[in-house]
């Protein structure tokens, strides 16, 4: 599969003039990831993409170094990450300007998860007393809405500070979900890990295994069965038409469209069993594994085919139905707007910067699995980058899945031969990335060829929360569930 | 006026359950079922399981059990030792006490059934008619919420057997949690249901809920919620099908007809 990246190697003063270099030539700062030692050092890596790849850019810290020049400081788009860094590691990003707790509020001193080092950390208390929350100023107070909302929603909260009924600002606490999860992944050998991988983001449990299991393929340097990488490709696309499809729903619920709400619920419950017929599964668990997938589909492709074609039929009347009602339209018009040249600076992913034109899809720029053999082409939208554009981008990217699913299925042949290649853990460091319905999913997998010693899943989840607030100009509060349902995150995603 | 139209299209599409056994039940993987307790060979068992759901106790007479609270349906035994585990078309795996989780089951766990369901049955007797439910995620992976949400839904319709979700908790009588019970929100878990009247009835949703499945417990992540609040019902699955789902809030509030209640 898809060999490691290249690694270029800097000191942790030079980090942040390396990454803005490599940016200045057309790259994209995708993920800023630390790993734990247990001798106390650290490893610093940032991931640029560009068009055809993915490269890293390594720097270390020595044992009793807390301090290093901010990346954030020449490029903006870390802010995220390096507030995660020093939550999880306790790193100080001298310069960062902005270092609130994000992911896992501790107190000054506390111990900290710190992934990559070996032994159980102990229980946290977590310190959010502490936490800045409340603007100060003539008639501006903050409403904090979540976690627990009003509904059936993950936990998040949002503050949202205002002078009445405009959101000129927004903050987003995420730590409430907080699992472990990047440690937990060190627990456990590489079959296991890819259930929890599975268990990372449920909504996008076939991205996810699909991710960390190329990881794993690179490592041991297996080509996956042609007909495993078909398979592969089908359970994908219809876990991004079932997630696309619950971001149109939600949207129909906030505009009160009462009967496409309910007609597009049957839809998506029929896609659901449809993925149950297909593989045991609802949402495409243990289609997966290392070197391939579990086994043929449970059913022929060939019926498989026949009811996709019935599904995509019945659904695409009504979303064209719906795509032609006013009232709905009125609510989506310019609500949101995330402009092309934040979108396109901060790093947006998935179907949130294709909404403001960015030309950016993991299944094009680095095709896997058997895109390039499908011939898949992504679709981009215009520059309007409001949460109608976004909606039009999920409504062409359903049409594109199912056409990939229909071909992806159709061209299974029923010779004989392995659904799976064998595997055994190598050894390395390695960042995949696939295109999950959410967007660009990277992981980063490092072994020592006994054991996983870090795996880091950057969401897209997480990179497109971090814009949200940007998409609240002058929108009111009840824009809210639209402009939140037209990102489409997955708050599990965001803090691990 | 065209979505009227569209509306009634496709004639009713609503479940007949709990009153008729629904056909999507055939074929779908519910549950692990134990086809040999007594096998010769148990050697490697119970680590063949990636959250320790394969018990075999005592050691004088070893009998194979599945812990269902523990399994989170990845199918490995089933693979690796068909003769002794298979895939069970079962949706209605809910069981108002932990132990009944644990198959197959031992006499005393049935007295202890029959007793706990008496006691919830007491408590809720008063809810039947109209039931209200609020949904706290305590760190779920968020595929527990997209099954709740089909709940809501022209198929399964909660509201046609009196269920209804509230936008607070002091209208609420069933807590459904979703999630291992992380420490972020303990908190906020325990102050919905505090700030819930009596009677009240939570429901542990999915093997997170109820035992940490494979994530719980860890540094942040709880070993289920009955670590924070008192569980009535558990809904093992991962995540649990709607109609597991539904199985357990009838379950909850004593609706389940007589002939569906044989956990």
């Amino acid at each position: 599969m898809s060999a490691p990246q290249p690694v270029l190697r800097t000191t942790p003063g030079e980090l942040a003039e390396s990454v803005a270099a490599g940016i200045r030539q057309g790259g994209r700062l995708a993920a800023l990831v630390a790993s734990g030692r247990d001798n106390g050092s650290h490893v610093l890596r940032a991931i640029l993409a560009t068009a055809g790849r993915l490269a890293v850019i390594e720097s270390s810290l020595s044992p009793g170094v807390e301090v290093y020049p901010a990346v954030t400081a020449l490029v903006p788009g870390a802010t995220w990450y390096e507030r995660e860094i020093h939550d999880l590691f306790g790193l100080v990003p001298r310069g960062h300007g902005r270092l609130d707790p994000l992911v896992l509020p501790l107190a000054d001193g506390a111990a900290r998860p710190r992934p990559g080092a070996s032994g159980a950390p102990g229980a946290v208390d977590l310190a959010v007393a502490g936490l800045p929350g409340h603007v100060t100023g003539e008639g501006v107070f903050t409403i904090p809405y979540g976690p627990v909302r009003s509904g059936v929603f993950e936990s998040v909260q949002y503050l949202v500070e205002t002078v009445g009924e405009e959101i000129p600002h927004l903050r987003t606490r995420v730590y409430h979900k907080h699992r472990g999860i990047e440690r937990r992944f060190q627990e456990l050998g590489m079959d296991d890990a890819v259930l929890l991988a599975e268990r990372v983001e449920g909504t996008a449990s076939v991205a996810h295994a699909l991710a960390f299991c190329q990881a794993l393929e690179a490592l041991a340097e297996v080509t996956v069965p042609r007909r495993a990488a078909l398979v592969r490709v089908a359970h994908a696309e219809l876990e991004r038409i079932v997630t696309h499809l619950d971001s149109v729903i939600r949207h129909t619920e906030g505009a009160g469209q009462a009967v496409a709400n309910a007609r597009l619920s049957v839809h998506k419950e029929r896609l659901l069993r449809l993925r149950a017929r297909l593989c045991g599964h609802r949402f495409g668990r243990g289609v997966v594994v290392i070197g391939g997938v579990s086994g043929p589909p449970l059913i022929a492709p060939s019926e498989a085919v026949g009811v996709t074609t019935t599904l995509e039929r019945a659904l695409r009347a009504d979303l064209d139905a719906l795509m032609s009602t006013p009232s709905f339209l009125d609510r989506l018009r310019g609500t949101g707007v995330l402009p092309a040249e934040v979108a396109g600076a901060d790093g947006a992913v998935g179907p949130v910067a294709r909404g403001s034109g960015i030309d950016t899809d993991v299944r094009a720029e680095r095709p896997y699995a058997a895109y390039q053999e499908l011939g898949f082409v992504a679709r981009i939208g215009s520059s309007d980058g409001d949460a109608l554009e976004r909606q039009r981008v999920r409504l062409d990217e359903i049409a594109t899945s199912f056409e990939l699913v229909r071909h992806a299925l159709g061209t299974l042949d029923d010779r004989d031969g392995p659904w799976s290649a064998e595997a055994v853990l190598g050894a390395g460091t390695v960042v995949t990335s696939v295109e999950a319905p959410q967007g660009e999913l990277l992981y980063l997998v490092e072994s020592n060829g006994t054991a996983l010693v870090r795996v880091k899943p950057r969401t897209a989840s997480f990179q497109n929360l971090s814009l949200l607030s940007e998409a609240f100009r002058g929108d009111i509060f009840t824009d809210f569930v639209f402009i939140e349902a037209s990102f489409g995150v997955s708050i599990a995603g965001v803090s691990l | 006026m065209p979505w009227v139209l569209r509306g009634l299209r496709d004639g009713i599409v609503t479940s007949g359950y709990p009153r008729r056994a629904d056909g999507y039940g055939i074929g779908f993987r519910g549950a692990v079922r134990v086809l040999d307790p007594e096998p010769a060979r148990t050697s490697g068992l119970p680590e063949l399981c990636p959250t320790g759901a394969i018990l075999v106790e005592p050691a004088e007479a070893p009998t194979v059990r599945i812990d269902r609270g523990r399994c989170i349906l990845c199918g490995r035994c089933v693979g690796t030792r068909p003769d002794l585990f298979a895939f069970d078309p079962l949706v209605e795996v809910a069981t108002s006490s932990r132990r009944a989780l644990v198959v197959p089951e031992t006499p005393e766990d049935d007295d202890e059934v029959l007793r706990i369901r008496v006691q919830l049955a007491r408590r809720v007797r008063a809810l039947r008619r109209s039931v209200h439910i609020r949904h706290v995620d305590a760190g779920s992976d968020g595929a527990e919420e997209a099954e709740i949400a089909a709940l809501t839904g022209p198929i399964y319709d909660l509201e046609r057997l009196g269920m209804f979700f509230t936008a607070t908790p002091r209208h609420a009588d069933v807590l459904v949690v979703t999630g291992t019970g992380t420490t972020g929100m303990a908190d906020e878990l325990r102050r919905t249901f505090e700030a819930m009247p009596d009677p009240k009835v939570v429901i542990a949703c999915g093997t997170d809920a109820t035992s940490g499945g494979l994530v719980g417990p860890s540094y942040s992540a709880g070993g289920g919620i009955w670590e924070l609040v008192p569980v009535d019902v558990f809904v093992p699955g991962s995540p649990p099908s709607p109609f597991s789902l539904l199985h357990g809030l009838l379950l909850a509030v004593g609706l389940l007809p007589a002939a569906r209640r044989s956990r």
